[in-house]
């Protein structure tokens, strides 16, 4: 076998293995894109029922909560990125970054401090990197978030924005994470958490529904206190989890195009190596023809 | 027929118990409601303690619940945990095992979580 063959060769079983590869890892993808989604759903039931109590309160009572007024001049906003811990899914996390890099611009624009708060190793190493500062970060949990764990991250949010924004603390808070609209589409966007605004709260809520007169147990004040916390992590949580699905998405799409591209490397390379060897096969057919045609020459030149 | 009232019980993950019921007890922070078909409309935050629910068919189902809300209206009754298991779910070895643990740490919080499921199981 020749050296150029053989290199063909080599690179083939190369690719083809690297091929394995990257096609269990689309596969295990896909079916925790599943996994992921049925998780978005069963948390849905808990999230409406916490939405149509919130509008309750904010529309049936005159109360107003720190929570959501706003503030006249807010001057430092927190945000809440959600990456991955982990790459090897496209622009997944660059979009992510790259939405919250556009968001951060456009409040410093608007005068005020931003803190950054960050879920995912992939988040934090980019800030790392940049040596950015980053009031607190979350990571471990990004494939498989659970409510404890949007708990955690929703617990010094809500701290920092009870707090006076003179002592340290915010105003507002943002969060930026990736949408799971579809198999084929997830887009980063960005919003505000905090302070809620009751209207769009209300028009998440099931239209065509009038609201009755609730009697608050113990009180408007305490509900509404009890209640925002736990609307907040649930909103967490929900983000947390169409993150997941959409790292898994983005992940499965780019294994399938690594798997295809690793295909169509493995069609190119085993036609080149096709070509050298039928090169290979003439040249040394065209040696044995040349050989015997000398030899040929050589004994008619001697019988004369 | 006696009226009834729809029950949702969904923790934070998944929907616990859905279906018919003519009598719902639930603890609140200022004490134990009971709420049957018809009730005014009600929102209330819920401690930490068992939630009894006579079904329809005369059944009793009792769920352990750990801090969440309760919110009836339209003959709808939701009761929204964080963490909610029903008593069939619980396990007494284990929760018996968190409550001993529970007690050792000196954690209020794990003790009161430990000795509701343990007063969910003993009801059942």
């Amino acid at each position: 076998m020749g050296a150029q063959l053989r290199v063909y060769k080599r690179r083939i079983r190369s690719v083809t293995a690297t091929k394995k590869i990257t096609k269990a890892m689309e596969m295990i993808a896909a079916s925790r894109v599943v996994k992921a989604q049925r998780k978005v759903a069963a948390s849905a039931p808990y999230a409406t029922e916490l939405t149509r109590a919130v509008t309750a309160v904010g529309t049936g009572s005159n109360t107003k909560h720190p929570l959501t007024t706003e503030a006249e001049t807010a001057t430092r906003s927190a945000v809440l990125l959600l990456t991955s811990d982990r790459g090897l899914a496209g622009a997944f996390n660059s979009n992510a970054i790259k939405a919250a890099e556009l968001l951060t611009a456009r409040l410093v624009a608007e005068g005020k401090e931003v803190d950054t708060y960050i879920v995912g190793r992939r988040g934090l190493a980019h800030y790392n990197f940049r040596e950015r500062k980053v009031v607190e970060s979350w990571s471990g949990f990004t494939d498989e978030p659970t409510y404890a764990d949007a708990k955690n991250v929703a617990g010094p949010l809500i701290e920092a924005i009870e707090k006076d924004t003179a002592d340290g603390g915010v105003d507002e808070l943002h969060i930026v994470y990736t949408e799971f609209v579809s198999m084929m589409t997830q887009t980063a966007i960005d919003g505000r958490l905090l302070p809620l605004r009751l209207e769009e709260v209300a028009e998440e809520a099931p239209k065509g529904e009038i609201l009755p007169l609730y009697e608050f147990e113990p009180s408007a004040e305490d509900v509404l206190d009890a209640l925002l916390p736990r609307y907040v992590e649930s909103r967490i949580y929900n983000a947390l989890l169409q993150s997941a699905a959409s790292k898994h998405a983005a992940t499965r799409r780019a294994m399938k195009s690594a798997t295809d591209n690793a295909g169509d490397l493995i069609t190119s390379l085993s036609r080149l190596a096709n070509a050298a060897r039928q090169a290979e096969i003439t040249q040394e057919i065209s040696e044995i023809v040349g050989g015997s045609a000398a030899l040929a020459d050589a004994t008619a030149g001697s019988d004369k | 027929m006696a009226a009834e009232l729809h029950v949702e019980l969904v923790a934070a993950d998944r929907s616990v118990w859905s279906g018919e019921a003519t009598l719902v007890v639930a603890r609140t922070t200022s004490g134990d409601i009971g709420v049957m078909p018809g009730h005014q409309p009600l929102l209330g935050v819920l401690e930490s303690g068992p939630v009894t629910i006579r079904t329809s068919d005369g059944g009793t189902v009792v769920a352990a619940v750990h801090g969440g809300f309760i919110s009836f209206a339209d003959n709808k009754l939701s009761l929204l945990a964080e963490i909610a298991e029903l008593s069939d779910e619980i396990d007494v070895q284990r929760a018996e095992r968190a409550l001993e643990r529970a007690k050792s740490d000196a954690d209020a919080s794990a003790e009161r979580r430990a000795d509701v499921r343990l007063r969910a199981v003993a009801t059942r």
